[in-house]
């Protein structure tokens, strides 16, 4: 891994602001004393205007400690609310920030890191249509999306502005983080030019994620950001920083632009783009999808039905609906579990919230159930709206 | 001649190229990043790249959460 052909020498990302108050010197005095960084890469950094994506697990630590570092101006774009299963991992928001707006909660802790700093909330989803107005007042983006049609969102909007980003991204225990920088070197799309299928990568709130990790790669993040705007060190421009958790090894390995990549020239419909459920999810659920008012009238009525949860062993263990049976998705679409449905009456599925059920109804309905359907909304609308005594997650 | 793909060795025919190794592997066509000896190689390439004895092939996925 020498990789030092590919190294670029970046000129620093921003012009220093005129001078430090004495109230900045007392504070980033840790800083100035660094050579590197001194009273120059201070005020590069009062000067730098930051765009955030997402104050979630990523944005949480990447915002408390770009503020700590004295970024003049952060932008947040974040449309979320405080949820009691996000406080595990997103530190900047705390208990009495719950149902409140993930921004103005985010503003608030940032005001007590750092009262200097200059927060502007985009409180909005990132669209094809806002991303680049959003983005053309910034220096720097950094992605801490939670899908993959953002994040491709994120990618081209910085590539056709000419803009750097810096980009992360979790799962479970393991993380993955980069520059991106069209301009000197590689862009998202020359590592991976599209997403996965939908469905065969889980989102966090599917497979989950270890607190912490979000620190990891955020502090990461951080670290390139304040490089980038100082115009010090080697960047991961052109590396992929791998991060295992359980190994606790960081590995990098390099990227370089993909010569037959398409040129990125205008912004596209990212939903369609990523499959958010793939076609043929979308085709069986039409027509064959339930509320979870309608299953509990199956229920009550005492019609006979199968209810097969499609979830993992594990968040079966969490909550589950009485009288389900266990039959993970992969099992359905692999053909494996066919033989132990019942051919006697209808086939109900579910999985946490409609996702992953869909995927399955298409399979079923392809080994000619006919008649089978899923719960919209899974297992999470149950617990919402049929019987609130059972936990979400 | 052996090669190491994501830490398990395996045997394979002087001429197999990258794209043959995948094929066999079972790597999916979309959202994987595939590295050599420590460098990402862009998919285009997968078929015309040929593997040298020892060489280490790591699959990385996709992941989305932040």
């Amino acid at each position: 891994m020498s990789g030092d052909e590919t190294r670029v020498t970046l000129p620093p990302l921003v012009e220093p602001a005129a001078e430090l108050t004495k109230d900045e010197v007392a504070r980033y005095s840790r800083h100035l004393i660094i050579p590197d960084v001194g009273m120059e890469g201070q005020k590069r950094l009062k000067n730098a205007k930051v765009l955030v994506i997402g104050a979630g697990g990523l944005g949480s630590p990447a915002l408390l400690y770009l503020a700590a570092a004295g970024v003049g101006t952060l932008g947040i774009v974040e449309f979320d609310a405080v949820d009691e299963s996000n406080l595990h991992r997103q530190i900047i928001h705390g208990q009495s920030d719950l149902n409140r707006s993930k921004g103005e909660s985010a503003k608030d802790s940032i005001a007590e890191v750092n009262p200097l700093v200059q927060v502007n909330l985009h409180e909005t989803h990132l669209t094809s249509e806002n991303a680049l107005d959003i983005f053309r007042d910034y220096d720097l983006i950094l992605d801490g999306t939670d899908n993959f049609a953002t994040r491709y969102l994120v990618n081209d909007a910085a590539v056709l502005l000419g803009k750097p980003y810096v980009w992360g991204s979790i799962f479970r225990f393991e993380g993955q983080a980069s520059v991106f920088w069209d301009a000197h070197g590689p862009n998202y799309r020359d590592l991976y030019p599209e997403p996965p299928p939908p469905g065969m990568v889980p989102s966090c709130a599917e497979g989950g994620v270890l607190g912490v990790l979000c620190a990891s790669i955020g502090s990461i993040m951080v670290n390139e950001a304040i490089k980038l705007i100082v115009g010090i060190g080697e960047t991961l421009l052109g590396r992929l920083m791998i991060y295992d958790a359980l190994e606790m090894s960081y590995r990098t390995v390099k990227i370089r632009k993909d010569p037959s990549a398409d040129e990125v020239t205008e912004l596209i419909d990212y939903e369609t783009f990523c499959g958010v459920v793939s076609d043929d999810a979308q085709q069986a659920a039409a027509g064959s999808t339930i509320t979870p008012r309608e299953l509990k009238d199956k229920f009550d009525s005492g019609e006979k039905f199968e209810l097969v949860d499609v979830r993992e062993p594990h968040e079966y263990e969490i909550v589950k609906i009485d009288g389900s049976t266990l039959i993970p998705k992969d099992r359905i679409l692999s053909g494996e579990a066919l033989a132990e449905l019942p051919q006697d009456r209808q086939i109900v599925l579910h999985c946490k919230t409609g996702g992953r059920s869909a995927e399955a109804l298409s399979a079923l309905h392809n080994a000619g159930f006919s008649n089978a359907v899923h719960v919209g909304g899974g297992v999470t609308g149950w617990a919402n709206e049929i019987d609130q005594s059972l936990p979400t997650y | 001649m052996t090669i190491t793909i994501n830490g398990q060795q395996r045997r394979i025919e002087e001429s197999t190229t990258l794209a043959d190794v995948l094929e066999e592997f079972g790597t999916p066509a979309r959202g994987v990043a595939v590295a050599v000896d420590g460098a990402v190689v862009p998919r285009a390439s997968w078929p015309r790249t040929q593997l040298r004895p020892e060489a280490t092939v790591e699959i990385l996925t996709a992941v989305q959460g932040g």
